[in-house]
């Protein structure tokens, strides 16, 4: 059983008690506790079910390389699913639960599946479930969804905050332990600022576990002595609990920062990811164990041999009173003898090596009693949901049983991989150390910036030194080369003098015996979490997936939330074993970001509620929410789409407010539409190219409408252009455009015409722009009194600058509607003051706002086209009868020459045309006209389509504009358009103008 | 002509690492044309009395302030009720230059972001690096601000003053606010006030 030793324990506090539960259970711990120690401390081995075969599962590792305990911690909107037990702090009052399990941890249905493990090899799933084809769907897919995953989503909304934060610094060391505090030591006394990030709450790394001395001191103490001399310097930034998630191109990392997950009950944000642009980055990450592959290596007690020394000297757990080390290397020794000085019994130490003489540990642990087995190993590990014996074998037979001995715990070790992961992000390539069996950076092709030179260098272990000086001495030389790569001089450096026990070196151990038979292989784990076993990828390799990538995925090794921290050099040894082949030879599969997942909300950032997008709010957006504005995204803005009044419905509202501007007088709020200045000598040539027909000719105080196409020639925005002076023109552009186009007109003027003296600016929001539409309209202005508004004095199409009512105006006499109607812009300070004064002079007028839907319908029914509607992106001006608005005296403007092409000139090309239903129904928006026959992909041949439908309450009945196969020639024929409600409406081919064909209503 | 109103009619946020609020109305010109032409440059300086600013700077005067946009644009920051004049004395130094001058006071919002904790709020909405000794008082910076475009500079060591696009002042509050929120300092650069 596993359980809290008397004394010890280097991180934990043992004055701080806390209270936390497990599955419901009431559980106590200690400050500096993980969950992970808290947990063993409770003897609370099993912690999970596996994903495929529902195995008992406990802990194997100690840090972020743990592929099994994880759990839903949290509860409620709060609870999250996946969290590593072995990297989440234990606090008061912290709640877990386990997962992948049902109806319960200690007794699971899914467990079956492990009975039938024959039959769910490797590539099961695509095998098994591809015929019939519409089973899949129907059958299979659900239940394998119900049983699949390893949490639960969670149920509603996150109720934390989350934040980014940019920073830049010339070298960033990620990794606290020795080789980065050192790396960043020397790189900050050339004055560089540095950032120094360790993902844990503490520093040192491992180093103050794995022993040495430095400088004659133990190593712990160097470990402060660093930190102090960090700590002392200004330029240098010291983060905890703070991962690199990522390397990017241009020195960029993420940081994943957890503020509050170990002090929930704090203010601020939960986690902030940390945008860092960094000169140089040295990558001190480490290395992790790994597992050996033997049978049974995945029954709850089984463990590396770092993690089991790891919870006994930094937490004080034990996590059982006999354990067995099983080895390849010397450095699991260090936890056989951790365990006997916390009085604990290690039965026995399993090397796999056969050494001509004995290493120094070997002899260390013989003198200190401990049976030390060489050539030997597991041949299969008992118990169920946990360690009860192990069987001993000779590494080098088949697994015959030579000795049976009992114990709580194993502790194992494959030898050491360097944590390659950020180093490989941005391109860094690995070479294969045969001596040390593992794969470390290679400096010769490391990750390079837009100068070609390195911008990542690899210090101490996961740089592949795995010596105390080594580490030292790499971690020293990395931070030299940052330095000078960021343009620093770090003087003479000099690296202390470190000293550790010698080591014998390692022999690869890939299977465990060596000539283990399938029974044994089908039962040794290689991937933890996706359940992933030796005969597995063997298999695999019979099968012909050769590429490790190709292997992986068949598989699924590697592929879990873990990412195959533990398995993949497990995994591809095992392929190149079965291949025939050579680990260099085989790979590795692609390292990508994140190292460990970071959460969707960190992601996320401050966006989200309110302010998860950017909601642009005209002048007078405050009165049309007060007076029941429904509203309508139009880009970002937000235009009332109706003013509905109580008791109404929006239908109802839209043709209250379409008959009314009409008859007496409509208010629209048009401060969204764009509004770009355009100025200098050049800007009538200028204009001339970016509309189809000539603004160069408008004179002074006069509007023209014009349209904008694309290179390619597609209609891309209209508007009314208005010449203020000999120089100056004011183009209006739709909603939507004129971002868009005020970048369309720099690029061509910063790219094609740089010569050409023009100047744009786009004052949109500086005016709010009010239009005032209907009958009443010029009575309503003359009421607020200042400028002759008269069919005389201000012409259709005619523009003046003015004082109406007081205010600053400028008044265009245009008309979107086909009513009388003026657009009027003030200041946007004043809009809202103008609004509230047309709204008064209106009143006995019969004033109403109307919003987006009603001048739909009014620009519908004159015929008017719509940017969005009557366009898509492929629709060019010659479609939609425009040809008069296409000057022919012009030599070129944009556009002009892609609609010469042989497609635009076509004359199959669909053409704009008026639709009536038959019955006087509203047409579907968007439905097609079927026409005879069935085309290529036995579908009805179609003939054209609907691209704008309404009811007109001016009209009292549905219109519609198309664009139709030879539309234009078949005025008064009938076409059918199916609908998607089963019906089949009947519409004839009409003009497009609907209401007051001869254009008088505005022109008055 | 009524009293100019501001989009947020000056929303105030107080109980956070720093102080948001949304200023009165603000006097803004842009100014379009060759920043090395000679009567460009005299006309920018007669009509702000401010020197002509370097890239990435604002110049200040008794009471106006000239703000570096790009290579061909400036910003002239003046009182409100001042605009039309400066912008006549704008366009009579001009003269026959090749530029183009714009009162844009009404289509942006000022807001101020006020505290020894102010740089973490910016830092954290703003590719911008906010470190004590690469932004000063006399820098200026035009950038993007979370999810839109935003200028900001430094009055004072403790004062930023923020440039937005009025339709987006809602926005920019907001976000402004979120990354002021209690308890959400950085806590990695030493407090100008040397407390903290």
């Amino acid at each position: 059983m596993s359980k809290r030793l008397a004394t010890g324990g280097r991180l934990i506090d043992r004055q701080h008690p806390l209270e936390f539960t497990f599955n419901g259970s009431k559980l106590r711990g200690y400050g500096g506790d993980t969950l992970a120690s808290a947990l063993l401390a409770n003897d609370r081995m099993l912690l999970g079910r596996s994903f495929k075969y529902h195995r008992p599962r406990g802990l194997v590792a100690s840090g972020a390389e743990e592929p099994n305990a994880l759990v839903h911690l949290g509860e409620g909107t709060a609870m999250e699913p996946n969290q590593r037990a072995t990297t989440t702090e234990l606090f008061e009052g912290l709640s877990a639960q386990s997962q992948n399990h049902w109806p319960s941890l200690e007794f699971d249905i899914g467990a079956i599946n492990a009975r039938l493990a024959r039959f769910l090899p490797a590539g099961f799933y695509y095998k098994m479930f591809i015929h019939p084809r519409p089973f899949w769907k129907h059958v299979f897919e659900p239940i394998i969804r119900r049983s699949a995953g390893l949490g639960r989503a969670p149920v509603a909304g996150d109720p934390d905050t989350y934040e980014h934060f940019h920073f830049f610094c010339d070298v960033m060391v990620i990794g606290g332990g020795i080789a980065g505090l050192q790396a960043a030591l020397t790189a900050a006394q050339s004055g560089a600022k540095v950032l120094l990030v360790e993902q844990t709450a503490h520093w040192g790394g491992r180093a103050p576990l794995d022993g040495g001395t430095v400088a004659g001191s133990p190593v712990d103490n160097t470990v402060e002595e660093m930190l102090a001399a960090l700590r002392a310097l200004p330029n240098v930034t010291l983060r905890r609990r703070l991962m690199a998630a990522g390397i990017y191109d241009h020195g960029y990392v993420l940081g994943y920062e957890q503020l509050r997950d170990h002090a929930p009950d704090a203010d601020g944000p939960r986690q902030r990811l940390w945008r860092i642009r960094a000169g140089h980055i040295i990558t001190a990450t480490g290395a992790v164990e790994r597992p050996l592959s033997f049978a049974g290596n995945d029954i709850p007690g089984v463990m590396l041999a770092s993690a089991i020394r790891d919870f006994a000297v930094n937490h004080g757990v034990a996590v059982g009173r006999r354990t067995v080390v099983v080895t390849n290397n010397d450095d699991a020794y260090l936890t056989a003898f951790a365990l006997q000085d916390a009085g604990l019994e290690v039965p026995v130490i399993l090397d796999a090596r056969v050494l001509a003489e004995d290493s120094a540990a070997m002899a260390r642990a013989k003198s200190l009693g401990i049976r030390v087995l060489m050539g030997h190993g597991i041949a299969r590990v008992l118990g169920g949901k946990r360690v009860t014996a192990v069987q001993i074998c000779s590494q080098a037979g088949d697994g015959t049983v030579l000795e049976q001995i009992g114990c709580e715990a194993v502790a194992m070790s494959g030898g050491w991989s360097p944590v390659v992961h950020l180093w490989s992000h941005c391109g860094g390539k690995l070479l294969w150390d045969e001596t040390q069996a593992h794969f470390r950076p290679d400096v010769d092709k490391s990750p390079t910036g837009a100068d070609g030179a390195a911008f990542v260098s690899a210090a101490g272990a996961a740089s592949g030194a795995m010596r105390l000086a080594d580490v030292l001495s790499s971690a020293t030389a990395a931070g030299v080369r940052a330095a000078e790569a960021a343009g620093f001089d770090p003087g003479s450096v000099e690296t202390p003098l470190a000293e550790s026990p010698e080591e014998a070196p390692i022999a690869p151990v890939w299977l465990m015996p060596a000539h283990a038979g399938y029974d044994l292989r089908s039962k040794a784990w290689l991937d933890y979490q996706n359940d992933v076993k030796v005969s597995d990828v063997e298999l695999a390799a019979r099968e012909g997936f050769e590429s490790v990538e190709h292997a992986k995925r068949y598989t699924t090794l590697g592929m879990a939330t873990d990412q195959g921290k533990l398995s993949n050099i497990n995994g591809l040894a095992t392929l190149a074993a079965a291949r025939g082949s050579t680990i260099p030879e085989v790979g590795t599969t692609t390292f990508r970001p994140p190292y460990t997942p970071i959460s969707m909300g960190s992601i996320a950032g401050e966006a989200r509620g309110e302010v998860f997008q950017p909601i642009r709010r005209t002048p007078l957006h405050d009165w049309h929410e007060a007076n029941g504005a429904v509203w309508e995204p139009v880009g970002q803005w937000r235009r009332p789409y109706t003013y509905r009044r109580a008791g109404e419905s929006t239908h109802d509202a839209v043709m209250r407010e379409t008959r009314n501007t009409r008859e007496n007088l409509g208010l629209l709020d048009a401060s969204t539409l764009g509004k770009i200045l355009v100025k200098g000598p050049d800007a009538g040539k200028f204009l001339d190219m970016l509309y189809t027909n000539m603004m160069s000719t408008l004179k002074p105080g006069r509007c023209r409408y014009g349209l904008m196409c694309s290179e390619n020639g597609f209609l891309i925005d209209d508007g009314v252009v208005a010449r203020l002076d000999q120089d100056t023109f004011l183009c209006h552009t739709t909603t939507g455009g004129a971002e868009h186009i005020h970048q369309h007109m720099e690029e061509w003027l910063q790219t094609e015409w740089w010569d050409w003296r023009v100047w744009v600016v786009n004052v949109t929001e500086a005016y709010a722009q009010i239009a005032v539409v209907g009958p009443n309209a010029r009575k309503a202005l003359e009421k607020l009194g200042g400028m002759d508004l008269s069919r005389e004095a201000l012409p259709f199409m005619g523009w003046a600058d003015g004082t109406l009512g007081g205010f600053r105006v400028r008044v265009f006499r245009i008309s979107f509607s086909g009513e009388l109607s003026y657009e009027i812009a003030v200041e946007a300070g004043q809009g809202r003051a103008l609004w509230d004064a047309l709204m008064v002079v209106g009143y006995d007028l019969g004033v109403m706002p109307y919003g987006t839907e009603a001048l739909h319908i009014l620009r519908a029914e004159k015929g008017f086209i719509m940017i969005g509607d009557e366009t898509d992106g492929t629709v060019i001006p010659q479609d939609l009868g425009l040809d008069w608005a296409i000057s022919k005296k012009k030599d070129d403007y944009i556009g002009k020459r892609a609609q010469a092409r042989s497609h635009m000139t076509d004359p199959a090309r669909w053409k704009l045309v008026g639709l009536e239903t038959l019955s006087g129904a509203t047409l579907p928006d968007g439905a097609y006209a079927v026409g005879e026959g069935m085309n290529a992909n036995g579908q009805r041949v179609t003939i054209g389509r609907v691209t704008s439908s309404y009811r007109s309450p001016n009209l009292g009945k549905g219109i519609a504009m198309g664009l139709v196969l030879n539309g234009p020639e078949r005025m008064g024929e009938v076409l059918e358009f199916p609908g998607t409600d089963g019906a089949t409406y009947r519409a004839r081919i009409v003009d497009p103008v609907f209401y007051d064909k001869a254009g008088e209503k505005a022109d008055v | 002509m009524s009293e100019p109103v501001t989009a947020l009619g000056g929303a105030v946020f107080e109980t956070g690492i720093a102080t948001v609020r949304e200023e009165p109305v603000q006097g803004m010109i842009t100014l379009r044309g060759d920043l090395e032409d000679s009567a460009v440059r005299a006309a920018a300086i007669g009509a702000s009395g401010a020197e002509m600013p370097d890239r990435g700077t604002i110049t200040t005067s008794e009471d106006a302030s000239l703000a570096w946009m790009s290579p061909d644009e400036l910003m002239l920051l003046c009182p409100h009720g001042e605009v039309p004049e400066r912008l006549a004395r704008l366009q009579e130094g001009l003269g026959d230059a090749h530029a183009l001058a714009v009162n844009v006071s009404d289509a942006r919002a000022l807001l101020s972001v006020v505290g020894p904790k102010a740089r973490d709020v910016l830092a954290k909405l703003c590719p911008v690096d906010l470190s004590p000794g690469a932004f000063t008082p006399g820098m200026f910076r035009r950038t993007r601000m979370a999810q839109v475009g935003a200028a900001f500079w430094m009055p004072t060591e403790e004062t930023f003053r923020v440039v937005c696009f009025r339709s987006q002042t809602q926005y920019v509050f907001d976000v402004l606010t979120v990354a002021a929120q209690k308890g959400s300092d950085v806590g990695i650069w030493p407090d100008p006030t040397g407390g903290g």
